[in-house]
């Protein structure tokens, strides 16, 4: 069976230019992403991997190249278009969670649909759905300043699912985490790949992280370096055989 | 997004601010409150001085002797207003409106019973007096037209006069003295507040020919009051009294006139002009403090823009528009200017109210309160737009960050 490609990068630059020096960060970049993969991009800091996320997160235009998000050419979409690709496709999770601050787990996941087509009698439903699937029923009313880091990474997946997105970008998910905290939000997120069919891709600098993926893709220098099948994935039962 | 999302996205990091919410509206609620105070205390003392000018109603004219033009008062002629003037005047075929035609004498001095005394304002006039000025007594009656024509030694006095000199009551009847002549009170009059022309309260009222006769030794009279039968016709009455005046006074060239016309009803027109426009003079003012109020709010808005640089990236990245941004920011801002106009008027009429009552207690004269609608819609008005003008500036800042940037940024 086929399954259609949701991202086709094909040849993508980005060259910043700042007076008269430009920095060209990404070299030409190809490659495909179907739906329900879960593609980790590894490489270390400076490699170009977060620009490249801008542009697949439709935040950022690369300078030359084609993106095609979905069967469509990222180039033929005005701002208020993207926007409402951000607002419906796509789940974005960041390193530093960026939760609004003094505000409720139930606000701050309720965020997106404020932008969306959603009707709002709807939005408390969708979004408390989302988050008793990330476990924080219980945390609901809280502010998101008294929730642990792991806590408020989970209240950032929720608001991420809570407009059903096609595909989830998560940056370094893991990078203000401690290694326990982290261990438990990329089981998390497996499983909405495996068990939710999501299609994630993750951006890290560790190995470990990126191994949670059926495919990594290595950036050197704004070019790939390889993208190749994990062989042994890591999974959440790793850490009892240990 | 609908109106009512974007109030309450405002209101919630309104919310999360309090402190500085508080402080950063507090030019703009200083700014209305004055206002609001300036023109409830304007419309006061307009009140106030209208009702003092239009004591004896605008219907009347006022007749005053000598000439008052331009440069300095003129003493000639100043007794030029004589009994033949008022019976020309009354004639109805001189002054075919006129309804009612009274002479005044001004004067004070001791008046006395027993061991009381007390400075009063003495008048003198006719029977018709309590007609003009609505002026009838609470006790006993005024003096009658006998009483005026046969120089009775009558008076009617006023309140104040009333409980000075008859602290125990009982005064209707009694016999007080003024300068050492003999008076019988015939009449109290009702407390009444003084007008621009007579203050009943600390006056006496006597038969303008027991003034003549017994107390001040004079032939003329300081003011003839025409009462005209209805407003409309009192420009003819003006040109009616003063072709009488120059006939009795053998008067031909109209600058040479020994006498001056005195309208109420111009005189109420001026003075409603000149309070009016010293109370927008003043307003404007405290206008001024609402500019810098506003600058206030546009200081902190880039402020607060700047440092939720990550919010609004965080909100672009999930779905926001820049119009949505936009939008956002400005209805913070006109949030805040609201907030603070609301606040404003709230203060500036709880200040007026106070300062109304403290007023009244303090002045013996009364003063209204009055809540400036005007003032208060002008307040609203003001601050949304000071919201509007100094909001679009922070706000283009923030809907102009790239999502990028912004998440970048730390």
């Amino acid at each position: 069976m086929h399954t259609p490609n949701l991202i086709e990068v094909n040849h993508i630059t980005k060259t910043y230019t700042e007076g008269e020096t430009s920095t060209k960060v990404l070299k030409g970049i190809s490659f495909t992403v179907k739906k329900g993969e879960f593609v980790a991009i590894m490489g270390p800091s400076g490699s170009g991997k977060s620009t490249l996320l801008h542009i697949l997160g439709l935040l950022d235009e690369q300078t030359s190249g084609d993106y095609i998000f979905a069967g469509h050419n990222s180039k033929g979409f005005s701002e208020e278009a993207l926007s409402k690709l951000r607002n419906q496709r796509i789940g974005f999770i960041f390193q530093s969670f960026n939760l609004l601050p003094k505000t409720t787990v139930l606000e701050n996941v309720k965020l997106p649909l404020l932008y969306s087509d959603v009707p709002r009698s709807e939005w408390d439903k969708k979004a408390t759905a989302a988050i008793e699937l990330v476990g924080l029923s219980h945390r609901i009313n809280q502010e998101s300043g008294d929730l642990s880091g792991g806590e408020k990474q989970r209240v950032a997946i929720a608001r991420a699912l809570v407009n059903e997105p096609d595909i989830i970008f998560a940056d370094e998910p893991t990078g203000n985490l401690d290694s326990r905290s982290g261990k438990i939000i990329m089981d998390f997120i497996q499983d909405l790949n495996e068990n939710k069919g999501h299609t994630i891709l993750l951006i890290t600098h560790e190995t470990a992280t990126a191994e949670h993926a059926e495919r990594i893709i290595r950036i050197y220098d704004g070019e790939i370096a390889s993208d190749e099948k994990v062989k042994r994935r890591r999974t959440a039962s790793d850490e009892y055989l240990k | 997004m609908t109106f009512e999302q974007y109030l309450q996205t405002s209101l919630s990091a309104l919310k999360r601010n309090r402190s500085r919410t508080g402080l950063t509206i507090l030019g703009i609620v200083i700014g209305i409150a004055a206002i609001i105070l300036i023109m409830s205390l304007g419309k006061g003392a307009q009140k106030l001085i209208l009702s003092q000018v239009q004591g004896l109603g605008t219907k009347s004219v006022v007749v005053v002797p000598g000439r008052q033009l331009e440069g300095p008062p003129s003493t000639v002629g100043l007794e030029s207003l004589k009994k033949r003037d008022l019976e020309e005047l009354s004639k109805p075929y001189n002054v075919p409106h006129a309804a009612h035609v009274i002479p005044l004498i001004f004067g004070n001095d001791i008046t006395e019973y027993e061991s009381e005394n007390f400075r009063a304002q003495i008048y003198g006039s006719s029977d018709q007096m309590p007609v003009i000025f609505d002026a009838d007594p609470v006790e006993g009656m005024f003096f009658s037209q006998d009483d005026v024509v046969g120089s009775a030694n009558v008076v009617v006095i006023g309140s104040k006069v009333n409980t000075e000199l008859f602290p125990n009551g009982g005064g209707l009847g009694s016999r007080i003295k003024i300068k050492d002549k003999s008076f019988k009170v015939v009449g109290i009059l009702p407390s009444k507040g003084a007008s621009s022309l007579i203050n009943f309260d600390d006056g006496v009222i006597i038969p303008y020919t027991a003034a003549q006769n017994y107390l001040f030794g004079t032939k003329h009279f300081d003011r003839i009051l025409v009462d005209v039968d209805t407003e409309a016709n009192i420009d003819i009455t003006i040109e009616d009294v003063k072709q009488t005046l120059r006939m009795t006074h053998d008067i031909d060239d109209p600058t040479k006139d020994d006498f001056s016309i005195v309208n109420q009803k111009d005189l109420a027109d001026r003075v409603g002009v000149i309070t009016t426009a010293l109370t927008y003079f003043l307003a404007a003012v405290a206008a001024i403090s609402l500019l810098v109020g506003g600058i206030g709010i546009m200081n902190i808005m880039l402020v607060s823009v700047t440092e939720r640089t990550r919010e609004i990236g965080l909100r672009k990245a999930v779905g926001a528009t820049t119009k949505n941004i936009l939008l956002q920011f400005l209805f913070e801002s006109v949030v805040l200017t609201l907030l603070g106009g609301i606040i404003g008027i709230i203060l500036g009429t709880t200040a007026s109210f106070v300062a109304s009552v403290v007023i009244g207690r303090l002045a013996s004269f009364e003063w209204t309160f009055i809540f400036p609608i005007g003032g208060a819609v002008l307040g609203i008005v003001v601050s949304t737009i000071i919201g509007l003008i100094f909001g679009v500036y922070p706000a283009r800042q923030a809907a102009r960050k790239s999502p990028i940037e912004a998440l970048r940024y730390e």
